[in-house]
């Protein structure tokens, strides 16, 4: 397939993706698939009852990565895909998810994007996704991801959820189940704007024992947005669970933070802990004392924040 | 050359600094004297942190009373501080690149944390966080300062948190900023191995310079109090 200038840079900004990506890939333009490639190991199947795919990994794949970005370009489209990965025992894969949204009108648009992952026993999976808005309309860019995590015993999922800016509204739901041993790492980096709201639900039930979760949300709100972080880590089990949401807040923003933890196991282990307010006075006067402006210094920090 | 001129600080109703007076020129001057006696609050007005009640600071000739901490940095002024800063997300490496005020390789940022006794492998990549401790975030303090190169060089009580193999470290590090900056280097101690290289002493209690002098004149004083530096905190407080 050829990319044109617009798909060239929405992949490159969600999925650091310059060219057709090596390996296994499923590229969705405007509700379409545009491209696909499967391996000798990796298998992407159409679903036929509903929009999405099958991303089938065999056991054992080592080494090799799944890209499945979403571009959405064509004015007003609102776009439904579930997409289900079924990952072998012992595989070890990268998957590359994402969706760019360039509104050019003034309708809205919309990608929701319905993922279920079912983690085979002693499976390592790394999982980034990056969600990102631009144009010019005046149409909102709105993203609903869904994310089913399954975890079977000694399975490891590792999460890291970007949202980089321009994403007018959000509201990121993310479950996960988790049997013995597994382990689930969640990093998730939102920047908010404007008037952007951003919505995290994080429920992670640790069933097996010693099981472990450790959700850490790194969150800047400007201008007028709110963002809210509910997360709750259920203790069933001998487990541990640890959470952690850091707010910077610019302007006028809001971040709420609700965490709730539930242990219901004498042997289970969870914490939580949230700091929320502006950038330290101290950090940009260290900065600026390097040469550094007030705002470099803000941008500075920010960035590093999020990175 | 950095000069003091009648430096007053006023802060809820106390007279923090009275009318300090000091000229600095190139080498390295160690001010000393008791907790409380204003020591902080003189390199916090020298880096523009603090605005003095009144009095004028003068960098080469130009009165640099009004610049804010930016522009005070960029007139070549570095300041460590007591308690250095930690900051999510920023890499020991960031951090160097932007004191140095350049992008450095690897092998480079690697070198200033070397001069600190930092095995720079273990901490470049590292974010400045609660995670390092309190002697390695103030070295990695120290390597900012060196990656500034810049004239003048404040330090406040660099040798807090540090353990006794990188003083010995630290005295070096001091030795080779003096022979390779030529600039004014003034730091704030308590330690008598860092007054004792010193090329001036100052020692401040009660807001005001008490004394001034080379390390022959001061040092024997300050020690016969008992040959301690709490000795000298007690004479004062």
């Amino acid at each position: 397939m050829e990319l044109d200038a617009l798909q060239k840079h929405m992949l490159e900004t969600i999925s650091d993706l310059h060219e057709i990506p090596e390996g296994a890939y499923n590229i969705r333009d405007n509700g379409q698939s545009a491209g696909r490639n499967v391996t000798a190991n990796i298998n992407i199947v159409s679903k036929e009852d509903k929009p999405g795919i099958d991303i089938i990994v065999k056991e054992n794949t080592k080494n090799e990565s799944v890209h499945i970005p979403v571009i959405l370009s064509k004015e007003g489209l609102k776009d439904l895909v579930y997409n289900d990965f079924y990952i072998g025992e012992n595989a070890d894969v990268l998957i590359v998810a994402g969706c760019g949204i360039h509104c050019g009108g003034d309708s809205d648009m919309q990608h929701d994007g319905i993922h279920t992952f079912h983690i085979g026993k002693g499976a390592k999976v790394k999982y980034v996704e990056k969600h990102y808005g631009e144009g010019e309309g005046k149409g909102g860019r709105i993203l609903n991801p869904v994310t089913k995590i399954f975890v079977e015993d000694g399975g490891l999922f590792e999460m890291e959820s970007v949202q980089i800016k321009g994403v007018d509204s959000t509201i990121r739901d993310t479950e996960a189940v988790l049997n013995a041993g597994a382990k689930l790492i969640i990093k998730e980096k939102i920047m908010t704007h404007e008037q952007q709201r951003a919505e995290t639900n994080f429920v992670v039930e640790l069933n097996g024992e010693d099981s472990s979760a450790d959700l850490v949300s790194r969150s800047v709100a400007k201008g007028h947005s709110y963002q809210i972080f509910n997360s709750k880590i259920l203790g069933n089990n001998k487990c541990y669970g640890h959470s952690e949401c850091d707010g910077i807040l610019m302007d006028e923003g809001r971040v709420v933070a609700v965490p709730s933890l539930d242990a219901a196991n004498i042997d289970a282990s969870l914490i939580h802990e949230a700091a929320i307010g502006k950038i330290a006075g101290e950090q940009i006067d260290k900065l600026r004392t390097l040469g550094l402006t007030q705002e470099e210094a803000e941008q500075q920090i920010v960035n590093g924040f999020l990175k | 050359m950095l000069e003091l001129q009648n430096i007053c600080f006023t802060a809820d109703g106390k007279d923090i600094l009275k009318n300090v007076s000091l000229t600095l020129g190139d080498g390295f001057t160690a001010v000393t004297g008791p907790n409380g006696g204003g020591k902080s609050t003189l390199a916090k007005v020298v880096a523009g942190l603090i605005t003095p009640t009144s009095g004028k600071i003068i960098l080469d000739g130009e009165d640099i009373t009004n610049l804010d901490i930016t522009e005070r940095a960029k007139k070549g002024i570095s300041f460590a501080f007591q308690s250095p800063v930690k900051f999510k997300g920023l890499t020991v490496h960031d951090l160097i690149n932007l004191a140095h005020g350049s992008a450095l390789s690897m092998t480079e940022a690697c070198a200033y944390l070397s001069e600190v006794g930092l095995c720079a492998k273990e901490y470049i990549n590292r974010e400045l966080n609660a995670s390092l401790s309190g002697g390695e975030l103030k070295r990695i303090e120290i390597a900012m300062i060196i990656a500034r190169g810049t004239k003048v060089s404040l330090f406040d009580e660099p040798e807090a948190g540090i353990d006794l193999w990188s003083f010995q470290n630290l005295i070096r590090v001091f030795e080779n900023m003096r022979a390779k900056i030529h600039g004014t280097i003034m730091i704030i101690s308590h330690q008598e191995r860092i007054l004792n290289i010193a090329d001036s002493i100052v020692l401040l209690a009660d807001g005001a310079i008490q004394k001034i002098g080379t390390k022959e004149e001061i040092l024997p004083e300050l020690l016969n109090y008992s040959g301690s530096c709490s000795a000298i905190t007690e004479k004062f407080s």
